[in-house]
């Protein structure tokens, strides 16, 4: 069971100091911080696709950085496979770790160095990590990577640079720059957002079949609920730093349990106009998260506000099978 | 009579390489108190439309032929003077993509959209304040923040600060450009919710600029589908959605996913836009149509209402 477990994030917490001036640090003890990730687990089993959703500001992103250590976290544990990242001091060993995890970001058009060549681009983490043995083997490996993404025929591809590109093919390098060490695991943060409509599908599709070739572990992060639908397998919900329900996406999605998930996914425009939906419209916008509201973040806005809300923080807890929610409501 | 109406629209783009055929010959009619949604994917030229109505074309853009008749006024015709004092803001007003951070961080956000209101109307300072505070109420930020500065608000209330400078001289005619993208889908929500609402009481003609067709199907009564300069169809928002005419409709509309119902297969569109320097001859879609034939690629497909029930396509598969 262990051994399919390849990401466990341990009540991970990141919290940013905000700079304040000489004087008030003086006069005031505390120092202010912005709590972006507050007490988070969760676990990515091997061919499994696990998404983070959530509005801006709610800490997704920041998750995903910290799980690839590319920032420390304030407290708490990641393990891959067993190994627990956090704790590894030496270099050396970070670096070869790296090798079997990836990321994938928003923007094509500022993750690829506009003066590299595509082949340079997708043969440089081969070069960093010293994988292929000559020039031979890496043309190979960049050749059989652009084809897994039907950039056919590749030869076409190589020489160019990415301004020559459309924006969903400079996708698709950066997803070629990802895959060729073949990860085991796989963080991807809005990766179809900036293109447009008709070519997210393809670029989707053609990263999910790398994904499944390659059996890695993926972590979508996304704001769009519509469209994590089609990716992941399981989700959690991030409101203000915290996961506040945990399940199946379409459990979810058909039977949302958080108040605060009910109201996002009754927000979520569908692409028919005679659709009858329930509107869930909560008031106001997501509080500050240098002063969280004590008790359970979402009470501020919650339509069910009770007492207790206000005071105690809900814990995640298991309410079905693989359901997990943080709500007093259901605590009760 | 039609509040606007576009008549065979040509705005190009002069850049060295040439001309951008920007928007390419399109024709359009808005009624009062109708919503039309313009949709499309970057490029097209929805943007454009927006900018020839306001007459804010960028220097290097120009509207070579076509008219746009806004009740029964070619504004193409007036000098930009002429309509700077006659309809910019009077008549036609726009919330544009992104200006609520294009809101002044030092003056207050009452004084701000009074000032619109002085520039374009004759009335006191103390008038325009006073109609203020009302707009204030109306979009739901409430009177008693009319002097608050832009940072003290969020992005929401940003937005609707925005909406109430649009509305600030009682405008027959708004254009929305990607009014909620930059918002989080609640927030947006709330504000689609509030602009909705405000069009249905003011009886207000708007146009939503948008390449999102989801947030289209929302507050729209009409749909016009643009691709490549052209309106490939327009039509009622219902018969747009449940009966797409135009194969690049089709593909468009099942490119969104869905949270209700099965889950289906998305669909995508292989290949992207031509190049609006030297667009293709024919059908401007044939490229990536499935359903290309060989007329597609010589001849030109015109809008055409082949069931007469006020739904419009240009294709040679269905149009005729």
């Amino acid at each position: 069971m262990t051994q399919d477990v390849t990401i466990k994030v341990q009540n991970l917490k990141k919290y940013f100091d905000i700079k304040v001036g000489f004087f008030r640090t003086l006069l005031s003890k505390s120092v202010p911080y912005v709590h972006a990730v507050d007490d988070v687990s969760f676990t990515i089993k091997r061919d499994e696709i696990f998404g983070l959703v959530g509005e801006s500001g709610c800490g997704k992103t920041t998750t995903g950085r910290l799980l690839l250590r590319l920032i420390e976290p304030t407290a708490g544990k990641v393990y891959f496979k067993g190994l627990e990242l956090t704790s590894i001091n030496n270099r050396q060993q970070m670096r070869r770790l790296r090798r079997k995890m990836q990321i994938i970001f928003q923007d094509p058009y500022e993750s690829l160095n506009p003066r590299m060549s595509i082949f340079d681009i997708i043969a440089e983490p081969l070069l960093i990590q010293k994988i292929t043995q000559g020039l031979e083997d890496t043309t190979e490996r960049v050749m059989e990577v652009l084809e897994d993404l039907e950039m056919t025929p590749p030869e076409e591809y190589i020489y160019r640079f990415p301004h020559e590109l459309s924006g969903g093919q400079r996708q698709r390098v950066a997803i070629a720059r990802a895959f060729i060490v073949r990860p085991e695991f796989l963080v991807a943060d809005e990766p179809v957002s900036m293109l447009d409509a008709s070519i997210k599908s393809e670029v989707l599709d053609l990263l999910l079949g790398l994904v499944k070739k390659h059996h890695s572990s993926f972590l979508y992060i996304t704001h769009d609920v519509a469209l994590a639908r089609y990716i992941c397998d399981r989700v959690g919900v991030m409101y203000l730093g915290k996961i506040v329900e945990q399940g199946n996406i379409e459990d979810i999605i058909l039977k949302p349990l958080h108040p605060y998930t009910e109201a996002l996914i009754s927000a979520v425009p569908v692409p028919d106009p005679t659709a009858r939906r329930s509107e869930v419209v909560i008031k106001g916008e997501v509080p500050s998260a240098v002063n969280p509201p004590p008790g359970c973040r979402f009470h501020t806005r919650c339509p069910y506000v009770m007492e207790v809300c206000r005071k105690k923080e809900p814990k995640l807890i298991e309410v079905e099978g693989n359901r997990y929610l943080a709500c007093h409501k259901y605590n009760a | 009579m039609a509040l606007l109406e576009i008549r065979d629209l040509k705005t190009y783009f002069h850049t060295m390489r040439g001309y951008v055929k920007a928007v390419d010959d399109i024709s359009l009619e808005l009624n009062k108190g109708v919503s039309l949604g313009l949709a499309g994917e970057s490029g097209c030229g929805k943007t454009t439309t927006a900018l020839s109505i306001l007459r804010l074309l960028p220097w290097n853009g120009e509207i070579l032929s076509g008219k746009i008749l806004f009740d029964g006024v070619d504004i193409v015709e007036l000098s930009s003077e002429q309509f700077r004092r006659q309809f910019r803001w009077k008549r036609i007003s726009a919330i544009f993509q992104g200006a609520m951070n294009a809101l002044h961080p030092t003056i207050h956000i009452g004084n701000q959209i009074a000032e619109a209101i002085v520039t374009h109307e004759n009335v006191s300072k103390k008038e325009a304040l006073e109609r203020t505070a009302k707009l204030l109420d109306l979009v739901g930020i409430g009177a008693s923040r009319i002097d608050r500065y832009p940072h003290e608000l969020s992005g929401g209330m940003k937005q609707r600060t925005v909406i109430a400078m649009a509305l600030a001289c009682n405008p027959d005619f708004i254009i929305a450009d990607e009014p909620t993208t930059a918002l989080d889908v609640i927030v947006a929500a709330q504000v689609l919710k509030a602009m909705k609402e405000l069009q249905h009481k003011l009886n207000l003609s708007m146009m939503f600029i948008s390449h999102d067709l989801s947030m289209l199907a929302k507050v729209c009564n009409k749909i016009a589908i643009m691709y490549a300069g052209k309106i490939v169809e327009y039509g009622d928002v219902v018969s747009i959605f449940k009966e797409p005419l135009h194969p690049y409709t089709e593909k468009l509309i099942g490119a969104f996913p869905s949270i209700l119902g099965q889950k289906r297969k998305l669909s995508s569109i292989h290949g992207f836009p031509p190049d609006l320097l030297d667009p293709p001859p024919g059908c401007r879609f044939h490229a990536r149509c499935q359903y290309a034939m060989d007329i597609c690629r010589t001849t030109e497909p015109k809008m055409t209402d082949a069931q007469g029930i006020e739904h419009f396509v240009a294709c040679h598969l269905k149009g005729v």
